[in-house]
């Protein structure tokens, strides 16, 4: 427990930039790095760290019963895709907790302050901090490791509570700070400001209008519209998400939706819930004054990781109860989503598995059929809110060759992508190309047993790190979210010859019409 | 001739010596694998040795799977394209852990110890001294392929790493002109 981890190119996130810090009025705003020796901690740090684990000793039950209930029996030490990848027995979860457990036995125990070592304890330092800096930005707060607990210690909130304790003396990374600042200022990650949110959408609906040969026409801040439509920002600019992007306005034009965009409220993704409780409630507010503000009756989601865990686990609590919105009613089949009932959110596999399950949408599944998909559970839909049948059933109802992993690494189980809660920055990429190695894994062994070559997933942070993670470890399987893959298999009306792709690429499964019965197909493929 | 630039197989190892390995190899492969492993840290060396799932324990399940197929080729003889893949699944992690490049390949000549230890008093009771001598010429051909596959693995990051930013901002650089557009479809269409 005492050596001091190395700060080393490849292995350790930037600092948070004072800038951000400042605009959303964070402690400590520096420039620093990580590799400093001197972290330029403020003057009465321990007492901070002191007062702030205090606090939330009383005011979070779970991380004080965290902090007591561990009897060190194993069970979770195997089950960290960090530990599993990197070989570094401190991503064990026990040993991970024990970071800050050792601290709670020497500081608050009696028994660890007489005994110190003896009762497991030891004394807060610096390289105390640089310690929990290092391996709390080794966890992505997946989850995995709860499931295994006989006492179901979450190892994920234990690093919640650490890096909102780091925070508070000022010991964040840019990836995250950033993003917070700037969706604080803008509304997005990428502090994209309204008008350019907006040509990038117009730039998608042209290429949809080449490719697919219909014009679609959204509305963005429009108020009175039924729903508004919340997704990650990556997904407007970053590939492959545009084309899961595609994928929606596609889909909503299919099925007439009454809804509208938000370019205020232009990002589901929630960098606070990986700061603090308090800038997680700052971030996820914004969406529901939005809706509010619009006058709309529900929300609607699109492919997310972390923005639905912090709508299904915390929103209520934080934000809740949403009650100037309407209980969610799908305006096409009248279901009523009754898991929705508190947060008025619907999540777009559960939207879009209704859809198909009331036959309102018309599929040509064999438009997908050179694409042999497997599908990613990210760990926040299926751990964190229990979204599993859906997508499945999306997909074997827009492909004909959907294949699952190993039943050992899906569902509840499934292994995280290894750069979600705010790790997926560039210069972390060693680290993530660790922690993705179980998950590439399970990936390469469907490949090479069945051909998989498309890696479909319903999460931006997994649209945007998967590609990098595939060309490392399998570089013949593809990315796309399954709203891609519906909008591929979607016979829209008086759309022209499907024979290329959203991507722009020539479709391998086009069957030009057949010169006579062209019209006997259906799908009434497009005039001349 | 470079040795790197072998093209031929290195010549398979003579007969006796062949048959003293392959009576080993059991012990041999085991030792190699140890020797692996014992590369981790103590806790991480008992899980990778021990825990039998592919999934759950893909490093360890690699490095038991991938010693066996190289000590193989060893007996046949090294051959460059038959040893890559092999090599590759073993090094392709090891590039990116916390390794040097050196501890990341010591591996290879580790096994050079091992049958010296193992095997070591009935070579020399045989006098197969000489049939050693090509032995070891063939790990060596190991390992340069070895420390290729090495280098290929760190450039392929920097290169991922590179286009990963540019996805990342793919439409945003695509609309300011600044990437190669994708050949459009059908031009002359319309
Ligand atoms: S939450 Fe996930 S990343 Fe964190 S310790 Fe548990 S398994 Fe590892
Ligand atoms: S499984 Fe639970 S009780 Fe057992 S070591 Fe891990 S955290 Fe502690």
């Amino acid at each position: 427990m005492d050596t001091k981890p190395e700060f080393k190119p490849g292995n350790f996130l930037y600092a948070g930039k004072a800038s951000a810090l400042e605009t959303v009025g964070l402690p400590n705003p520096r420039d620093w790095s990580p590799t400093d020796d001197d972290w330029q901690l403020p003057a009465d740090w321990k007492g901070i760290v002191h007062e702030g684990m205090a606090e939330r000793l009383q005011r979070f039950r779970s991380f004080k019963l965290f902090m007591d209930v561990c009897v060190r029996c194993g069970a979770c030490a195997d089950k960290c895709h960090f530990f599993i990848g990197s070989g570094d027995p401190k991503n064990m979860p026990v040993l991970r907790a024990e970071l800050i457990r050792s601290i709670y036995r020497g500081e608050f125990k009696t028994a660890g302050k007489i005994l110190g070592k003896l009762a497991g304890g030891r004394k807060l330092t610096e390289d105390v901090i640089k310690e929990w800096f290092y391996y709390f930005f080794q966890c992505t707060e997946c989850r995995r490791c709860s499931v295994f607990c006989p006492y179901g210690i979450d190892t994920a909130e234990i690093t919640i509570i650490a890096r909102e304790i780091l925070n508070l003396i000022g010991c964040n990374i840019d990836w995250i700070a950033s993003p917070v600042a700037n969706c604080f200022m803008t509304g997005n990650h990428l502090g994209l400001k309204p008008h350019t949110f907006k040509e990038n959408v117009e730039y998608l609906l042209d290429d949809i209008e080449e490719y697919v040969g219909v014009r679609i026409e959204p509305t963005f801040n429009r108020k009175g519209a039924e729903i508004l439509f919340v997704t990650p920002s990556g997904d407007v600019f970053a590939e492959p998400g545009i084309f899961t992007f595609m994928g929606y306005l596609m889909l909503f034009d299919h099925i007439g939706l009454d809804y509208t965009w938000s370019t205020y409220a232009s990002e589901g993704g929630n960098f606070g819930f990986f700061t603090s409780h308090e800038m997680m409630k700052r971030l996820n507010a914004k969406m529901y004054a939005e809706a509010k503000r619009l006058g709309v009756k529900w929300i609607l989601g699109g492919e997310c990781g972390h923005m639905w865990r912090v709508v299904h686990q915390y929103m209520n609590t934080l934000n809740g109860p949403a009650d100037f919105l309407e209980q969610p009613i799908s305006p096409l089949t009248g279901t009523r989503f009754e898991n929705a009932a508190a947060t008025k959110m619907v999540h777009i596999t559960e939207f879009t598995a209704d859809l198909i399950k009331n036959n309102k949408l018309k599929l040509d599944p064999s438009q997908n059929d050179h694409i042999i998909p497997t599908f990613h559970d990210s760990c926040n839909t299926s751990r964190g809110m229990g979204l599993l049948e859906e997508p499945r059933y999306v997909l074997n109802n827009v492909c004909n060759n959907f294949v699952d992993m190993a039943p050992q690494v899906i569902r509840e189980n499934t292994f995280c992508c290894g750069s979600g809660s705010g790790l997926n920055a560039g210069e972390y990429l060693e680290m993530r190309l660790r922690g993705g190695l179980p998950r590439a894994n399970a990936v390469k062994r469907v490949h090479e047993d069945h051909g998989v070559n498309m890696l479909s997933c319903v999460c931006a942070i997994d649209r945007a790190v998967f590609p990098a993670l595939m060309d490392y470890w399998v570089p013949e399987v593809g990315v796309c979210g399954v709203s891609e893959l519906v909008a591929n298999a979607l016979v829209m009306e008086g759309q022209g010859e499907r024979e290329y792709n959203l991507r722009g690429e020539e479709n391998p499964s086009y069957k030009p019409p057949a010169e006579d019965e062209a019209s006997a197909e259906a799908g009434e493929e497009g005039e001349e | 001739m470079h040795p790197t630039e072998r093209a031929e197989p290195t010549g398979a190892i003579k007969m006796k010596l062949k048959t003293l390995l392959a009576k080993h190899k059991t012990a041999l492969v085991a030792r190699w694998v140890d020797s692996i492993v014992e590369t981790y840290p103590p806790e991480t060396a008992k899980f990778l040795k021990n825990k039998k799932d592919q999934f759950q324990n893909p490093v360890g399940h690699t490095i038991v799977a991938e010693t066996k197929n190289l000590f193989d080729q060893v007996l046949e003889g090294v051959d460059r394209e038959k040893a890559t893949p092999f090599l590759d699944r073993i090094i392709r992690v090891r590039a990116i852990q916390e390794f040097t490049p050196s501890q990341a390949l010591s591996f290879v000549f580790s096994m050079k110890y091992i049958i010296r230890e193992i095997v070591g008093p009935e070579i020399d009771t045989e006098a197969l001294d000489q049939e050693l001598v090509d032995l070891e010429a063939s790990l060596d051909f190991m390992a340069l392929v070895a420390f290729d596959i090495y280098m290929s693995c760190r450039e392929q990051v920097l290169d991922i790493r590179a286009k990963e930013v540019q996805q990342n901002a793919y439409l945003l650089l695509r609309r300011a002109n600044l990437l190669v557009e994708k050949p459009g479809p059908r031009p002359e269409d319309s």
